[in-house]
């Protein structure tokens, strides 16, 4: 089992301090190309945080058998498996949310952060452990898309969720929020470039973030900003 | 020297069984998966394409099964198709009342936009979907049903009315709405729409005729 601490640094780690997004840069051409509005971000980040947990747990749990040679090869094997099983089953078994995720599951194979996790983490820790720092690296990079996703959609279109009908029905049309009334729309924040530059702005006030907290504890001082 | 490469071989075959091993569960699961899924995803995928159907063609007008009453037809000018399409043929007591055309507007902002029409024996939409496209998100995929109901104004339309010289957008002088900003992409989609009720004139005779399973007539201009 594991305990508390470990379980919270596992978390830190996956949510802040080695965030996918932000600071490890990995998984970054769906980020970009799903992250033009809400909705599509969290459907995006939560597929991805499903296929991470699944494929670290299972690598975990082989991981004696592979030997380091090989284990690239079998690792890919084995996550290329998995998506796809994934992907049958829940075309089979629950439609209604494939119709949602679905076109979100091959995109994930593509992920790096996949195969990155699998080979940095799971292939050296126990189940559970990789199973938790999985699903923790997961919630960051779902954060940073929902960021990203809210920063594209107001800029681009000045409503917030919208598509929510898509995945929770008809009844949650009232949820989409028109934050900027009669907004005529800015198309470069919802085409690729707008992703990049608004991820760059997000990194940029990350590591001034950091930059700033390293500092004040340096001097034991705060810092005029 | 000898045993060192017998020790390499060794251990070559040793991670190549273990690599074939990986492979061969991997490959094992699929197949398994693959077999349990398939009925499932097969049933699933033509409930999708009857509960298209029937968005473009109310249930009422007809009472065969529409997915069996499929039909290829080879690439026609007025359909915009460069392959093959299909159709469905409609009928309500044996007799003809309505079709359904897969159709492409070429001229699209960025591509084709494929289209599925229905029209009834009357040469009247009874509805419009778009099926795929790569218009731009949030300018001119309003388009998309499931964006907005823009699509909705051409049911009812037929080649009586409007004339066929109003069947443009308002900005071009015609009778569809079409938003600031995209024109390019409605008026892609009035001209196909347009299009698909003329080869629907020029073909009815063929689709009303009563055989059934009858290949549709050959269209008269193909492209290469």
């Amino acid at each position: 089992m594991m305990t508390m601490d470990e379980f919270r640094s596992l978390f830190h780690n996956g949510l802040i301090k080695q965030n996918t997004g932000l600071v490890q840069l990995l998984g970054l051409c769906p980020l970009l190309a799903i992250s033009n509005n809400v909705i599509n971000a969290l459907s995006l980040g939560l597929a991805t945080t499903l296929v991470m947990a699944a494929s670290s747990g299972a690598v975990s749990g082989v991981r004696n058998f592979v030997p380091n040679e090989i284990r690239i090869p079998v690792f890919v094997l084995i996550i290329a498996a998995l998506v796809t099983v994934i992907d049958l089953s829940m075309n089979a078994f629950v439609h209604p949310l494939y119709l949602v995720l679905g076109i979100f599951i091959p995109l994930i194979t593509t992920n790096c952060i996949v195969l990155a996790r699998a080979d940095a983490f799971a292939a050296k820790n126990r189940p559970l452990h990789s199973v938790i720092d999985a699903i923790a690296m997961g919630l960051g990079l779902t954060l940073v898309l929902i960021v990203l996703g809210a920063i594209r959609e107001i800029a681009g279109q000045g409503t917030l969720l919208s598509g929510i009908d898509l995945v929770f029905g008809e009844a949650a049309k009232g949820f989409v929020l028109h934050v900027l009334p009669d907004y005529q729309g800015f198309l470069l924040a919802i085409l690729p470039p707008g992703a990049f530059i608004a991820l760059g702005l997000l990194i940029a006030a990350n590591n001034w973030y950091k930059a700033r907290a390293t500092q004040r504890a340096r001097t034991g001082l705060p810092v005029a900003a | 020297m000898s045993s060192q490469v017998q020790i390499a071989l060794k251990n070559a075959l040793r991670t190549g069984v273990i690599l074939f091993v990986f492979a061969l569960i991997g490959t094992a699961l699929l197949a398994f998966t693959h077999a349990r899924t398939e009925p499932t995803i097969t049933r699933g995928q033509l409930e999708a394409k009857r509960a298209l159907l029937s968005q473009v063609l109310p249930a009422a007008l007809y009472d065969n099964d529409l997915l069996s009453s499929q039909q290829s037809v080879p690439p026609d000018d007025l359909l915009g198709t460069r392959q093959a399409s299909a159709l469905w043929l409609a009928r309500r007591g044996g007799e003809f009342s309505g079709v359904v055309l897969e159709a492409v507007a070429p001229d699209g902002y960025s591509g084709d936009i494929a289209l599925l029409i229905g029209i009834d024996a009357n040469g009247r939409v009874t509805g419009v979907r778009v099926t795929a496209h790569r218009e731009t998100p949030g300018l001119g995929d309003y388009i998309d049903r499931a964006k907005s109901a823009w699509v909705d104004q051409f049911a009812g339309k037929s080649l009586a009315g409007p004339e066929p010289k109003h069947w443009k957008v308002a900005k071009d002088g015609g009778v569809f709405d079409a938003r600031a900003g995209a024109t390019i992409t409605p008026r892609a989609v009035v001209k196909a729409v347009k299009s698909a009720l003329d080869y629907f004139a020029r073909h009815r005779a063929a689709f009303a005729a009563p055989v059934r399973g009858q290949a549709p007539p050959p269209a008269k201009e193909t492209n290469p």
